[in-house]
Protein backbone atom coordinates (compact mmCIF):
# COMPACT_ATOMS: atom_id res chain seq x y z
CA UNK A 1 0.00 0.00 0.00
CA UNK A 2 1.23 3.47 -1.29
CA UNK A 3 0.02 5.00 2.19
CA UNK A 4 2.28 3.11 4.38
CA UNK A 5 5.28 5.15 2.45
CA UNK A 6 7.02 7.40 5.13
CA UNK A 7 7.66 9.67 2.18
CA UNK A 8 4.46 9.56 0.81
CA UNK A 9 3.27 9.91 4.58
CA UNK A 10 5.23 13.46 5.19
CA UNK A 11 3.98 14.64 1.80
CA UNK A 12 0.26 14.34 2.37
CA UNK A 13 0.68 15.61 5.87
CA UNK A 14 3.21 18.80 4.56
CA UNK A 15 0.38 19.09 1.72
CA UNK A 16 -2.70 18.83 3.67
CA UNK A 17 -1.35 21.61 6.88
CA UNK A 18 -0.03 24.13 4.04
CA UNK A 19 -3.51 23.69 2.33
CA UNK A 20 -5.57 23.91 5.57
CA UNK A 21 -3.74 27.06 6.81
CA UNK A 22 -2.58 28.93 3.61
CA UNK A 23 -6.38 30.07 2.86
CA UNK A 24 -6.47 31.42 7.13
CA UNK A 25 -4.46 34.47 6.25
CA UNK A 26 -5.53 35.16 2.83
CA UNK A 27 -9.20 35.62 4.22
CA UNK A 28 -7.17 38.68 5.90
CA UNK A 29 -5.54 39.56 2.63
CA UNK A 30 -8.75 39.34 0.85
CA UNK A 31 -10.42 41.14 2.99
CA UNK A 32 -8.09 44.21 2.59
CA UNK A 33 -7.71 43.46 -0.83
CA UNK A 34 -4.32 42.62 -0.81
CA UNK A 35 -4.80 39.61 -2.72
CA UNK A 36 -1.66 39.59 -4.15
CA UNK A 37 0.76 40.90 -1.31
CA UNK A 38 1.34 36.87 -0.74
CA UNK A 39 3.38 37.25 -4.36
CA UNK A 40 5.85 39.73 -3.54
CA UNK A 41 6.39 38.29 -0.08
CA UNK A 42 7.33 35.40 -1.46
CA UNK A 43 9.53 37.59 -4.18
CA UNK A 44 11.63 38.89 -0.75
CA UNK A 45 11.28 35.62 0.96
CA UNK A 46 13.61 33.74 -2.75
CA UNK A 47 16.04 36.53 -1.37
CA UNK A 48 16.16 35.07 2.50
CA UNK A 49 16.33 31.15 0.96
CA UNK A 50 19.76 32.56 -1.21
CA UNK A 51 20.90 34.25 1.91
CA UNK A 52 20.26 31.53 4.61
CA UNK A 53 21.73 28.85 1.87
CA UNK A 54 24.59 31.45 1.19
CA UNK A 55 25.36 31.40 5.22
CA UNK A 56 25.25 27.83 5.40
CA UNK A 57 28.02 27.11 3.21
CA UNK A 58 29.93 29.86 4.60
CA UNK A 59 29.70 28.55 7.69
CA UNK A 60 30.74 24.97 5.91
CA UNK A 61 27.35 23.43 7.38
CA UNK A 62 26.87 19.68 5.93
CA UNK A 63 23.89 19.97 4.74
CA UNK A 64 23.94 23.65 2.64
CA UNK A 65 20.16 24.07 3.07
CA UNK A 66 19.57 23.89 6.39
CA UNK A 67 19.20 27.95 6.98
CA UNK A 68 17.64 28.22 3.89
CA UNK A 69 13.99 28.05 5.67
CA UNK A 70 15.07 30.31 8.70
CA UNK A 71 16.52 32.87 6.01
CA UNK A 72 13.59 32.88 4.44
CA UNK A 73 11.15 33.05 7.46
CA UNK A 74 13.47 36.22 8.63
CA UNK A 75 13.29 37.90 4.95
CA UNK A 76 9.76 37.11 4.58
CA UNK A 77 8.53 38.87 7.83
CA UNK A 78 11.16 41.68 7.38
CA UNK A 79 9.22 41.98 3.60
CA UNK A 80 5.89 41.81 5.10
CA UNK A 81 6.73 44.26 7.70
CA UNK A 82 7.61 46.73 5.46
CA UNK A 83 4.44 46.49 3.20
CA UNK A 84 2.31 46.68 6.33
CA UNK A 85 4.30 50.00 6.81
CA UNK A 86 4.01 51.75 3.10
CA UNK A 87 0.45 50.50 3.56
CA UNK A 88 -0.63 52.12 6.58
CA UNK A 89 1.44 55.34 5.30
CA UNK A 90 -0.39 55.02 1.89
CA UNK A 91 2.96 56.51 0.86
CA UNK A 92 3.47 55.68 -3.10
CA UNK A 93 2.84 52.06 -2.12
CA UNK A 94 2.60 50.68 -5.28
CA UNK A 95 6.11 51.25 -6.51
CA UNK A 96 7.42 50.56 -3.37
CA UNK A 97 6.15 47.00 -3.32
CA UNK A 98 6.84 46.69 -6.59
CA UNK A 99 10.65 47.56 -6.17
CA UNK A 100 10.51 45.37 -2.91
CA UNK A 101 9.42 42.31 -4.40
CA UNK A 102 11.56 42.30 -7.95
CA UNK A 103 14.63 43.57 -5.69
CA UNK A 104 13.47 40.41 -3.51
CA UNK A 105 13.81 37.82 -6.56
CA UNK A 106 16.53 39.35 -8.29
CA UNK A 107 18.71 39.42 -5.12
CA UNK A 108 17.51 35.71 -4.71
CA UNK A 109 19.17 34.47 -7.72
CA UNK A 110 22.54 36.64 -7.92
CA UNK A 111 22.72 34.93 -4.08
CA UNK A 112 22.38 31.44 -4.73
CA UNK A 113 24.40 31.33 -7.66
CA UNK A 114 27.28 33.02 -5.21
CA UNK A 115 26.38 30.36 -2.80
CA UNK A 116 26.96 27.42 -5.10
CA UNK A 117 23.40 26.30 -6.15
CA UNK A 118 22.39 25.25 -9.17
CA UNK A 119 19.67 26.26 -11.49
CA UNK A 120 18.00 23.41 -10.16
CA UNK A 121 18.15 24.32 -6.51
CA UNK A 122 16.11 27.36 -7.60
CA UNK A 123 13.72 25.94 -9.39
CA UNK A 124 12.95 23.94 -6.22
CA UNK A 125 12.42 26.59 -4.83
CA UNK A 126 10.23 28.50 -7.38
CA UNK A 127 7.78 25.62 -8.36
CA UNK A 128 8.02 23.77 -4.84
CA UNK A 129 9.65 20.36 -3.68
CA UNK A 130 7.46 18.09 -1.79
CA UNK A 131 9.08 15.25 -2.64
CA UNK A 132 12.00 16.18 -0.88
CA UNK A 133 10.38 16.82 2.60
CA UNK A 134 12.58 14.95 5.66
CA UNK A 135 11.46 14.43 8.82
CA UNK A 136 12.81 18.31 9.74
CA UNK A 137 10.50 19.58 7.46
CA UNK A 138 7.44 17.93 8.31
CA UNK A 139 7.96 19.13 12.53
CA UNK A 140 8.70 22.29 11.27
CA UNK A 141 5.71 22.92 9.15
CA UNK A 142 3.86 21.20 12.06
CA UNK A 143 4.97 24.36 14.50
CA UNK A 144 4.54 27.06 11.90
CA UNK A 145 0.95 25.54 11.59
CA UNK A 146 -0.07 26.06 14.68
CA UNK A 147 1.08 29.23 14.99
CA UNK A 148 -1.02 30.27 12.48
CA UNK A 149 -4.00 28.45 13.20
CA UNK A 150 -3.55 29.34 16.89
CA UNK A 151 -2.89 33.47 15.87
CA UNK A 152 -5.04 33.04 12.75
CA UNK A 153 -8.31 31.80 14.27
CA UNK A 154 -7.57 32.62 17.74
CA UNK A 155 -8.12 36.48 16.92
CA UNK A 156 -10.47 36.19 14.59
CA UNK A 157 -12.60 38.55 15.88
CA UNK A 158 -10.20 41.97 16.53
CA UNK A 159 -7.91 40.72 12.72
CA UNK A 160 -11.66 40.88 11.25
CA UNK A 161 -12.23 44.09 13.27
CA UNK A 162 -9.34 45.90 12.00
CA UNK A 163 -8.91 44.05 8.56
CA UNK A 164 -13.17 44.95 7.55
CA UNK A 165 -13.02 48.90 9.03
CA UNK A 166 -10.22 50.25 10.91
CA UNK A 167 -10.92 53.43 11.56
CA UNK A 168 -13.97 51.77 13.67
CA UNK A 169 -11.68 49.33 15.26
CA UNK A 170 -9.37 52.58 16.16
CA UNK A 171 -12.27 54.02 17.82
CA UNK A 172 -12.82 50.89 20.23
CA UNK A 173 -9.09 51.09 21.48
CA UNK A 174 -7.87 47.89 19.81
CA UNK A 175 -4.60 48.22 18.94
CA UNK A 176 -4.62 49.09 15.24
CA UNK A 177 -0.84 48.80 14.60
CA UNK A 178 -0.28 45.82 16.46
CA UNK A 179 -2.80 43.86 14.63
CA UNK A 180 -1.46 44.63 11.16
CA UNK A 181 1.77 43.45 12.30
CA UNK A 182 -0.01 40.41 12.76
CA UNK A 183 -1.42 39.88 9.63
CA UNK A 184 1.76 40.53 7.83
CA UNK A 185 4.11 38.36 10.42
CA UNK A 186 1.23 35.52 9.50
CA UNK A 187 1.24 36.06 6.14
CA UNK A 188 5.22 36.07 5.74
CA UNK A 189 5.25 32.79 8.17
CA UNK A 190 2.51 31.06 5.56
CA UNK A 191 4.22 31.77 2.23
CA UNK A 192 7.60 30.27 3.78
CA UNK A 193 5.46 27.32 5.18
CA UNK A 194 3.47 27.13 1.40
CA UNK A 195 6.75 28.01 -0.52
CA UNK A 196 7.91 24.29 0.52
CA UNK A 197 4.85 22.71 -1.84
CA UNK A 198 3.79 24.82 -4.24
CA UNK A 199 6.72 27.54 -5.13
CA UNK A 200 7.58 31.16 -4.52
CA UNK A 201 6.00 31.66 -8.23
CA UNK A 202 2.49 29.95 -6.81
CA UNK A 203 2.27 30.75 -3.24
CA UNK A 204 -0.32 33.07 -3.26
CA UNK A 205 -2.52 31.00 -5.17
CA UNK A 206 -2.70 28.71 -2.59
CA UNK A 207 -3.56 31.35 -0.65
CA UNK A 208 -6.47 33.30 -1.78
CA UNK A 209 -7.98 30.63 -4.61
CA UNK A 210 -10.15 28.76 -1.58
CA UNK A 211 -11.06 31.63 -0.14
CA UNK A 212 -12.46 32.77 -3.69
CA UNK A 213 -13.88 29.48 -4.24
CA UNK A 214 -15.29 29.43 -0.22
CA UNK A 215 -16.85 33.44 -1.35
CA UNK A 216 -18.95 32.12 -3.83
CA UNK A 217 -21.07 29.58 -1.17
CA UNK A 218 -21.27 31.80 1.86
CA UNK A 219 -21.99 35.20 3.09
CA UNK A 220 -20.26 34.84 6.37
CA UNK A 221 -17.01 36.09 7.09
CA UNK A 222 -16.13 32.84 9.27
CA UNK A 223 -17.68 30.22 7.31
CA UNK A 224 -15.63 31.76 4.45
CA UNK A 225 -12.46 31.19 6.60
CA UNK A 226 -13.47 27.45 7.44
CA UNK A 227 -14.80 26.70 3.76
CA UNK A 228 -11.61 28.12 2.43
CA UNK A 229 -9.75 25.76 4.56
CA UNK A 230 -11.14 22.75 3.68
CA UNK A 231 -10.91 23.54 -0.08
CA UNK A 232 -7.20 24.29 0.61
CA UNK A 233 -6.54 20.93 2.42
CA UNK A 234 -9.01 18.73 0.07
CA UNK A 235 -7.35 20.32 -3.28
CA UNK A 236 -3.65 20.08 -1.96
CA UNK A 237 -3.80 16.12 -0.85
CA UNK A 238 -5.88 15.59 -3.80
CA UNK A 239 -2.92 17.13 -6.25
CA UNK A 240 -0.25 15.46 -4.46
CA UNK A 241 -2.28 12.21 -4.34
CA UNK A 242 -2.50 12.16 -8.41
CA UNK A 243 1.31 12.88 -8.62
CA UNK A 244 1.39 9.49 -6.98
CA UNK A 245 0.20 7.93 -10.01
CA UNK A 246 1.11 10.44 -12.75
CA UNK A 247 4.16 12.18 -13.33
CA UNK A 248 2.72 15.84 -12.74
CA UNK A 249 4.38 18.61 -10.85
CA UNK A 250 2.94 18.86 -7.27
CA UNK A 251 2.59 22.72 -7.12
CA UNK A 252 1.08 23.52 -10.28
CA UNK A 253 -1.42 20.53 -10.56
CA UNK A 254 -2.63 21.65 -6.77
CA UNK A 255 -2.91 25.20 -8.29
CA UNK A 256 -5.01 24.13 -11.47
CA UNK A 257 -7.29 22.04 -9.46
CA UNK A 258 -8.31 24.83 -7.52
CA UNK A 259 -8.85 27.03 -10.39
CA UNK A 260 -11.03 24.35 -11.81
CA UNK A 261 -12.54 24.15 -8.78
CA UNK A 262 -13.52 27.91 -9.21
CA UNK A 263 -14.97 27.93 -12.19
CA UNK A 264 -17.37 24.98 -11.04
CA UNK A 265 -18.36 26.29 -8.50
CA UNK A 266 -19.01 29.37 -9.71
CA UNK A 267 -20.77 28.04 -12.49
CA UNK A 268 -22.86 26.01 -10.14
CA UNK A 269 -23.12 29.49 -8.33
CA UNK A 270 -24.70 31.41 -11.15
CA UNK A 271 -26.58 28.67 -12.82
CA UNK A 272 -28.13 28.50 -9.35
CA UNK A 273 -28.94 32.69 -8.80
CA UNK A 274 -30.01 32.29 -12.50
CA UNK A 275 -33.38 29.59 -11.56
CA UNK A 276 -33.33 32.06 -8.69
CA UNK A 277 -34.29 34.94 -10.15
CA UNK A 278 -36.66 33.41 -13.07
CA UNK A 279 -38.89 32.20 -10.17
CA UNK B 1 -20.59 50.77 31.04
CA UNK B 2 -20.56 53.44 33.59
CA UNK B 3 -20.49 51.89 36.80
CA UNK B 4 -21.07 54.70 39.32
CA UNK B 5 -23.11 58.47 37.95
CA UNK B 6 -20.01 59.79 36.40
CA UNK B 7 -20.12 64.01 36.86
CA UNK B 8 -17.18 64.38 34.67
CA UNK B 9 -18.05 65.62 31.06
CA UNK B 10 -18.14 63.04 28.50
CA UNK B 11 -16.40 65.44 26.09
CA UNK B 12 -14.35 68.25 26.04
CA UNK B 13 -11.96 69.23 22.83
CA UNK B 14 -10.39 72.20 22.80
CA UNK B 15 -7.65 73.81 19.85
CA UNK B 16 -7.62 70.51 18.24
CA UNK B 17 -5.59 70.97 14.94
CA UNK B 18 -5.16 68.36 12.19
CA UNK B 19 -3.07 68.25 9.42
CA UNK B 20 -3.41 66.18 6.20
CA UNK B 21 -1.33 65.53 3.81
CA UNK B 22 0.45 68.47 4.92
CA UNK B 23 -2.35 70.74 4.77
CA UNK B 24 -4.07 72.05 8.19
CA UNK B 25 -7.84 70.88 8.24
CA UNK B 26 -8.99 72.33 11.43
CA UNK B 27 -7.27 75.19 12.89
CA UNK B 28 -8.10 75.47 16.36
CA UNK B 29 -12.00 73.98 17.34
CA UNK B 30 -13.45 73.15 20.60
CA UNK B 31 -16.44 71.43 21.61
CA UNK B 32 -17.85 70.47 24.45
CA UNK B 33 -20.73 68.02 25.00
CA UNK B 34 -22.50 66.88 28.42
CA UNK B 35 -24.26 64.26 29.91
CA UNK B 36 -27.47 63.76 28.36
CA UNK B 37 -26.97 66.74 25.75
CA UNK B 38 -27.27 65.85 22.03
CA UNK B 39 -24.67 68.55 19.68
CA UNK B 40 -24.90 68.27 16.21
CA UNK B 41 -21.77 69.38 14.20
CA UNK B 42 -22.88 70.52 10.89
CA UNK B 43 -21.06 72.67 8.06
CA UNK B 44 -20.32 72.42 4.11
CA UNK B 45 -19.16 69.62 2.11
CA UNK B 46 -14.76 70.42 3.24
CA UNK B 47 -15.84 72.43 6.27
CA UNK B 48 -13.87 69.63 8.60
CA UNK B 49 -16.92 67.98 10.19
CA UNK B 50 -15.81 64.43 9.65
CA UNK B 51 -11.70 65.30 10.26
CA UNK B 52 -13.22 66.17 13.60
CA UNK B 53 -15.06 63.43 14.87
CA UNK B 54 -12.38 61.13 12.97
CA UNK B 55 -9.99 63.11 15.60
CA UNK B 56 -12.72 62.81 18.56
CA UNK B 57 -12.53 59.12 18.36
CA UNK B 58 -8.91 58.73 18.28
CA UNK B 59 -8.97 57.26 14.13
CA UNK B 60 -6.54 60.61 13.41
CA UNK B 61 -3.52 61.92 14.64
CA UNK B 62 -4.30 65.75 15.78
CA UNK B 63 -1.07 67.99 15.76
CA UNK B 64 -2.35 70.48 18.58
CA UNK B 65 -5.22 70.65 21.00
CA UNK B 66 -6.37 68.25 23.24
CA UNK B 67 -9.12 66.13 24.02
CA UNK B 68 -10.59 64.66 27.21
CA UNK B 69 -13.19 62.37 27.18
CA UNK B 70 -15.05 61.52 31.02
CA UNK B 71 -12.49 64.32 31.93
CA UNK B 72 -9.77 62.29 31.65
CA UNK B 73 -6.79 60.89 28.39
CA UNK B 74 -8.05 58.25 26.45
CA UNK B 75 -7.22 55.24 28.12
CA UNK B 76 -8.85 52.03 27.64
CA UNK B 77 -11.84 52.89 30.17
CA UNK B 78 -12.46 55.98 28.23
CA UNK B 79 -12.28 54.06 24.78
CA UNK B 80 -14.79 52.04 26.06
CA UNK B 81 -17.29 54.42 26.70
CA UNK B 82 -17.31 55.56 23.09
CA UNK B 83 -19.05 54.58 20.37
CA UNK B 84 -18.84 55.55 17.21
CA UNK B 85 -20.59 55.54 13.82
CA UNK B 86 -18.11 56.07 11.02
CA UNK B 87 -19.66 57.24 7.53
CA UNK B 88 -21.00 54.33 5.81
CA UNK B 89 -19.10 53.20 2.97
CA UNK B 90 -20.69 51.39 0.60
CA UNK B 91 -18.12 50.06 -1.43
CA UNK B 92 -17.89 46.27 -0.61
CA UNK B 93 -15.12 44.63 1.50
CA UNK B 94 -13.18 41.97 -0.23
CA UNK B 95 -15.03 39.24 1.56
CA UNK B 96 -18.26 39.28 2.50
CA UNK B 97 -19.51 39.54 6.20
CA UNK B 98 -23.29 38.94 7.83
CA UNK B 99 -24.40 41.60 9.66
CA UNK B 100 -23.53 39.52 13.44
CA UNK B 101 -20.05 39.39 12.43
CA UNK B 102 -19.96 43.24 12.39
CA UNK B 103 -21.75 44.20 14.99
CA UNK B 104 -19.44 41.80 17.37
CA UNK B 105 -16.50 43.81 16.08
CA UNK B 106 -18.13 46.35 18.17
CA UNK B 107 -17.53 44.33 21.46
CA UNK B 108 -13.83 44.22 21.19
CA UNK B 109 -11.25 47.15 22.99
CA UNK B 110 -8.28 47.47 24.17
CA UNK B 111 -7.26 44.89 26.17
CA UNK B 112 -10.06 42.70 24.69
CA UNK B 113 -9.06 41.01 21.62
CA UNK B 114 -11.26 37.96 21.71
CA UNK B 115 -14.91 37.97 21.62
CA UNK B 116 -16.75 38.61 25.15
CA UNK B 117 -18.58 35.41 26.03
CA UNK B 118 -22.92 35.95 25.00
CA UNK B 119 -21.22 38.04 22.27
CA UNK B 120 -23.75 36.38 19.17
CA UNK B 121 -26.55 36.58 21.25
CA UNK B 122 -25.67 40.27 22.19
CA UNK B 123 -25.12 41.32 19.17
CA UNK B 124 -28.40 39.67 17.91
CA UNK B 125 -30.21 41.84 20.62
CA UNK B 126 -28.15 44.92 19.40
CA UNK B 127 -29.62 44.76 16.19
CA UNK B 128 -33.10 43.60 16.95
CA UNK B 129 -33.31 46.99 18.97
CA UNK B 130 -32.49 48.81 15.73
CA UNK B 131 -35.56 46.61 14.26
CA UNK B 132 -33.25 43.90 12.16
CA UNK B 133 -32.64 41.45 14.28
CA UNK B 134 -33.88 38.95 10.97
CA UNK B 135 -31.19 40.57 9.09
CA UNK B 136 -28.48 39.06 11.57
CA UNK B 137 -27.29 36.31 8.95
CA UNK B 138 -27.43 38.46 6.15
CA UNK B 139 -24.37 39.90 3.99
CA UNK B 140 -23.93 43.43 4.81
CA UNK B 141 -22.91 44.27 1.76
CA UNK B 142 -26.60 43.35 0.27
CA UNK B 143 -28.69 45.24 2.41
CA UNK B 144 -30.06 48.70 1.69
CA UNK B 145 -28.46 52.26 2.81
CA UNK B 146 -30.96 52.53 5.82
CA UNK B 147 -30.24 48.99 6.63
CA UNK B 148 -26.30 49.43 6.22
CA UNK B 149 -26.74 52.45 8.63
CA UNK B 150 -28.48 50.68 11.43
CA UNK B 151 -25.85 47.46 11.68
CA UNK B 152 -23.50 50.34 11.93
CA UNK B 153 -24.95 51.95 15.03
CA UNK B 154 -25.99 48.41 16.74
CA UNK B 155 -22.20 48.27 16.42
CA UNK B 156 -21.61 51.20 18.00
CA UNK B 157 -24.53 50.21 20.83
CA UNK B 158 -23.74 47.03 21.22
CA UNK B 159 -21.11 48.52 23.37
CA UNK B 160 -23.55 50.56 25.91
CA UNK B 161 -21.65 53.83 25.18
CA UNK B 162 -21.96 56.61 27.12
CA UNK B 163 -20.92 58.93 24.49
CA UNK B 164 -21.70 58.39 20.86
CA UNK B 165 -20.51 59.64 17.94
CA UNK B 166 -22.29 59.67 14.40
CA UNK B 167 -20.51 60.62 11.42
CA UNK B 168 -23.94 61.56 8.62
CA UNK B 169 -25.84 58.64 9.71
CA UNK B 170 -28.87 60.37 7.87
CA UNK B 171 -27.26 59.92 4.57
CA UNK B 172 -28.60 57.82 2.00
CA UNK B 173 -31.38 56.25 4.90
CA UNK B 174 -34.93 55.55 4.21
CA UNK B 175 -37.55 56.66 5.81
CA UNK B 176 -38.26 53.52 8.64
CA UNK B 177 -34.59 53.71 9.35
CA UNK B 178 -34.28 57.45 9.92
CA UNK B 179 -37.33 56.77 12.53
CA UNK B 180 -35.58 53.66 13.76
CA UNK B 181 -32.17 55.88 14.17
CA UNK B 182 -34.11 58.54 16.00
CA UNK B 183 -35.75 56.43 18.45
CA UNK B 184 -32.77 54.63 19.27
CA UNK B 185 -30.61 58.48 19.96
CA UNK B 186 -33.58 59.49 22.11
CA UNK B 187 -33.30 56.31 23.79
CA UNK B 188 -29.70 57.18 24.81
CA UNK B 189 -29.83 60.57 25.89
CA UNK B 190 -32.95 60.06 27.86
CA UNK B 191 -30.28 57.53 29.83
CA UNK B 192 -28.32 60.75 30.25
CA UNK B 193 -26.06 59.66 27.26
CA UNK B 194 -24.25 62.44 25.34
CA UNK B 195 -24.40 62.62 21.59
CA UNK B 196 -21.91 63.93 19.29
CA UNK B 197 -23.73 64.03 15.45
CA UNK B 198 -22.19 65.07 12.49
CA UNK B 199 -25.04 66.78 10.12
CA UNK B 200 -25.90 68.39 6.66
CA UNK B 201 -29.40 69.74 8.12
CA UNK B 202 -31.49 68.93 11.16
CA UNK B 203 -34.39 66.96 9.60
CA UNK B 204 -35.81 63.88 11.53
CA UNK B 205 -33.47 64.76 14.34
CA UNK B 206 -34.55 68.06 15.01
CA UNK B 207 -36.18 67.57 17.97
CA UNK B 208 -32.86 66.22 19.71
CA UNK B 209 -30.49 68.69 19.19
CA UNK B 210 -29.78 70.60 21.64
CA UNK B 211 -27.04 72.85 20.35
CA UNK B 212 -24.97 72.90 16.84
CA UNK B 213 -21.41 73.64 15.76
CA UNK B 214 -21.09 75.35 12.67
CA UNK B 215 -17.80 74.39 10.97
CA UNK B 216 -16.84 76.31 7.94
CA UNK B 217 -13.31 75.86 6.40
CA UNK B 218 -11.68 74.35 9.91
CA UNK B 219 -12.56 77.47 12.04
CA UNK B 220 -16.17 77.14 14.16
CA UNK B 221 -18.22 80.02 12.81
CA UNK B 222 -21.37 79.33 15.14
CA UNK B 223 -21.71 77.70 18.63
CA UNK B 224 -25.90 77.74 20.09
CA UNK B 225 -29.02 77.38 18.38
CA UNK B 226 -29.00 75.13 15.54
CA UNK B 227 -29.20 77.35 12.47
CA UNK B 228 -32.76 76.48 11.00
CA UNK B 229 -31.86 77.36 7.51
CA UNK B 230 -28.29 75.37 6.91
CA UNK B 231 -30.09 72.82 5.32
CA UNK B 232 -31.19 74.16 2.62
CA UNK B 233 -27.62 74.61 0.80
CA UNK B 234 -26.90 71.59 1.62
CA UNK B 235 -25.31 69.93 -1.53
CA UNK B 236 -27.33 67.86 -4.26
CA UNK B 237 -28.14 64.08 -3.35
CA UNK B 238 -28.24 65.50 0.24
CA UNK B 239 -32.59 65.81 0.81
CA UNK B 240 -32.96 63.14 3.22
CA UNK B 241 -36.14 64.37 4.00
CA UNK B 242 -37.66 61.60 1.33
CA UNK B 243 -36.15 58.31 1.33
CA UNK B 244 -33.82 58.04 -1.75
CA UNK B 245 -31.17 54.53 -3.11
CA UNK B 246 -27.74 54.40 -2.13
CA UNK B 247 -25.57 57.08 -3.86
CA UNK B 248 -23.27 55.30 -6.33
CA UNK B 249 -19.91 53.24 -4.49
CA UNK B 250 -17.51 55.50 -4.07
CA UNK B 251 -13.86 53.81 -5.10
CA UNK B 252 -12.02 53.66 -2.13
CA UNK B 253 -12.21 50.66 -0.14
CA UNK B 254 -13.73 50.40 3.34
CA UNK B 255 -10.50 51.11 5.26
CA UNK B 256 -9.78 54.43 3.28
CA UNK B 257 -9.10 57.07 4.89
CA UNK B 258 -6.49 59.22 3.54
CA UNK B 259 -8.51 61.88 2.07
CA UNK B 260 -10.67 64.45 3.86
CA UNK B 261 -14.30 65.26 2.87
Amino acid sequence: MILTDPLVQRMLLVGLLVGVTAPIVGTYLVQRRMALMGDGIGHVALAGVAAGWLAGSAAGLAERDALAIPGAVIFAIGGAVIVERMRSHGSAADVGMAILFYGGIATGVLLIGAAGGSNANLLGYLFGSISTVSWTDVWLTVALAALIIGVGIGLRRSLFAVTHDQEFARSTGLPVGMLNIVVAILAAVTITVAMRVVGVLLVSALMILPVAIAQLTTHSFNRTMLIAMAVGGAITVAGISITLYYDLQPGALIVVLGVAAYIAVSAMASLRRSRGARR
Amino acid sequence: MADAPDTRTPLVASGVRVVLGGNEILHGVGLTVRAGEAVAVMGGNGSGKSTLVRALVGALPTSAGEIRVFGGERDAAAYDRIGYVPQRVTAAAGVAADAREVVVSGLLGRGRLLAPRRAKQRAVAALSDLGIGWLAHRNVATLSGGQQQRVLIARALVRDPDLLILDEPMSGVDVPSQEALAHALEERKARGGAIVIVLHELGALAPLIDRAVVLEDGYVTHVGEPPAALGTHALPGHDHLHAHEDPPAPTAGPIDMGVPT
